[in-house]
């Protein structure tokens, strides 16, 4: 219901064309990741997909209806972006950087609405923020600080989440914990997306994998379609083995 | 605390206009000032109070407020603590335009021909700086603002330089340096339209500031429209910076120091600081133009612009220093 399909899309960017052609598809249910080496156009394709980046060409349906065609404030409600390195300028207090997600809900006037605070709470007790909700963000650490900014994503529990690089410079743990909280938005039947470089993490958590390429789609599937030696070797032309650990497997890189 | 900041500060600026109205080369008596306003009479006190100082304070507080809630707006929308209405060059060519009436003696065929002609500049250089970042985002805003401003304080001192004789180079020393002295009703009327409109714009970004915390993308993605935002701040600040430096010269600090004074009681949200801001700004302006009158040194009247720096500028950096210690 509020698939993401991106179609023939083309951007450019001065002379440059930073996506060629590409289609793509996000389900609701999954949590799909978006991989390929840097440059490939990972940022453009999820800000296409969010509806902030126009395209040259193609089009972008959210469910059934083209994204250009719902309100900048319903299609805000909807879904929730989160860039790369997300944090906030000035010392605001945890709490109200959370309430800041709700910024579409809010009434033409006024400040926020009684009624709204309890999914501050919410979402405060789901990234275990409650202990540090007064605390300036400018005094998080890394991990405190992803969770916050991901608190702020989830707070108006919007149907679609697009997450751009969410473990960039987390440690392993704190990766780890981004991940799993992705993946369990996606298994209460959202849509969510996400561009990342951890291939163990894609291995391990996604349910499917959008693979780019010098700003063409280069392969797209369920994780086991993609992620095998062949395509992931030809993807960041050096020497990728699926290696099987138990349960699960693990990536390596060779020379 | 923080529920009682804004009523202590309105209690503040109505004290410090009441005492702006008693002081002065001839101190008044508050039952003076209360019968000149009352009754309808033509004595010395009553011209002194309803014809000069009345709308000298409610011009303080009506520029100080501007300049104060400019600044908030720009702080929070360039997410630059050290952002003022100087840096998108509309002071500047505020002060251009004067300086070009007062250099073509345009100054001299009617009263209100300096203000005028500041107002014609600083809109012209908002609607520069627009032109210029259309296609570009905040930074190019920054930089446009900064090549205009420094174009404008060039065209300044050319005329400066060029000045035919030394009265006409006082002139408008006199008049960078601002002041609020011998300013009529007339002038009053020629800027509340402006201040008012441009204090109704900057106020409409409030809630655009606080989701602009997060940064363009964010804030975009919460469906606050920056590019809107960023119009309605340089257009509300070309209307209200403009029209107060039109009429009162260069006043400058008070943009820059407001809303650092208010910041950290209002919890650094954006939207909260602007109205805190405006009224610090209307009382540090009001109490500047009190000073300059009380405070004669050596027969030369102090300009407004003047004091508020030479006072400023080091309370300023003792509270970068001190907030650098606070907050990392």
């Amino acid at each position: 219901m509020s698939d993401i399909t991106v179609s023939h899309v083309t951007v450019r960017r001065g002379p440059q064309t930073v996506l060629n052609q590409v289609n793509a598809q996000f389900k609701s249910r999954k949590l799909t990741a978006v991989i390929g080496p840097n440059g490939a156009g990972k940022s453009t394709l999820l800000s296409v997909a969010t509806g902030l980046l126009p395209p040259a060409s193609g089009e972008i349906m959210l469910g059934g209806e083209k994204i250009t065609a719902i309100g900048r404030k319903e299609l805000a409600r909807r879904r929730a972006f989160l860039p790369q390195r997300a944090s906030a300028d000035w010392p605001i207090s945890v709490e109200r950087v959370v309430a800041l997600g709700l910024t579409p809900n809010l009434p033409a006037f006024g400040g926020l609405p009684p009624f709204l605070l309890p999914e501050i709470d919410r979402a405060l007790r789901e990234c275990d923020l409650l202990a540090m909700r007064h605390r300036p963000v400018t005094a998080l650490s890394g991990g405190e600080l992803a969770r916050t900014m991901f608190a702020r994503a989830i707070v108006g529990d919007p149907e679609i989440l697009i997450v751009d690089e969410p473990t960039a410079g987390l440690d392993p743990r704190h990766a780890i914990d981004v991940v799993r909280r992705l993946r369990a938005r996606a298994d209460a039947g959202r849509t969510v997306v996400m561009a990342i470089h951890d291939l163990d993490l894609v291995l391990r958590h996604a349910d499917a994998v959008v693979a780019l390429r010098d700003g063409e789609l280069f392969a797209a599937g369920t994780v086991a379609e993609v992620m095998t030696n062949a395509t992931l070797s030809a993807l960041y032309d050096v020497q990728v083995r699926v290696i099987p650990d138990g349960e699960t497997a693990g990536i390596r890189f060779l020379d | 605390m923080n529920r009682w900041l804004v009523p202590l500060l309105g209690v503040l600026v109505v004290v410090t206009a009441c005492v702006s109205l008693l002081a002065g080369t001839v101190w008044l008596q508050p039952a003076q000032v209360l019968t000149s306003l009352l009754a309808d009479r033509l004595d010395l006190s009553s011209l002194i109070v309803s014809e000069i100082r009345m709308p000298r304070v409610i011009l303080s507080v009506a520029i100080g407020a501007t300049l104060g809630l400019s600044g908030a707006v720009l702080q929070g929308l360039l997410r630059n603590p050290l952002a003022d209405p100087g840096l998108l060059g509309v002071s500047a060519g505020a002060s251009l335009g004067a300086v070009i009436a007062i250099y073509y003696g345009i100054a001299t065929s009617f009263t209100l021909a300096t203000p005028l002609m500041g107002l014609l500049g600083a809109l012209g250089t908002a609607v520069a700086a627009l032109l210029l970042s259309r296609s570009g985002g905040t930074l190019s805003l920054i930089l446009a603002g900064a090549a205009i401003n420094s174009i404008a304080l060039a065209g300044v001192n050319l005329a400066l330089n060029l000045a035919p004789n030394p009265y006409a180079a006082y002139e408008i020393m006199t008049w960078l340096m601002g002041s609020l002295a011998d300013r009529s009703w007339e002038h009053v009327q020629l800027a509340a339209p402006f201040i008012l409109s441009g204090f109704v714009l900057l106020a409409l970004t409030g809630r655009a500031l606080d989701a602009l915390a997060l940064g363009d993308a964010q804030a975009e993605s919460l469906g606050v429209p920056v590019a809107r935002t960023r119009l309605l701040a340089l257009i509300g600040t070309a209307c209200g910076v403009g029209a107060a430096t039109a009429v009162a010269g260069t006043v400058g600090f008070v943009g820059l120091l407001a809303p650092h004074l208010v910041r950290p009681l209002v919890g650094y949200e954006p939207r909260r600081i602007l109205l805190p801001a405006a009224l610090v700004g209307a009382i540090l302006v009001t109490l500047a133009d009190i000073a300059t009158r009380v405070l004669v040194f050596g027969g030369a009247p102090m300009g407004l612009g003047v004091f508020i720096s030479l006072i400023g500028a080091p309370f300023f950096l003792w509270l970068v220093l001190h907030v650098r210690k606070r907050t990392p």
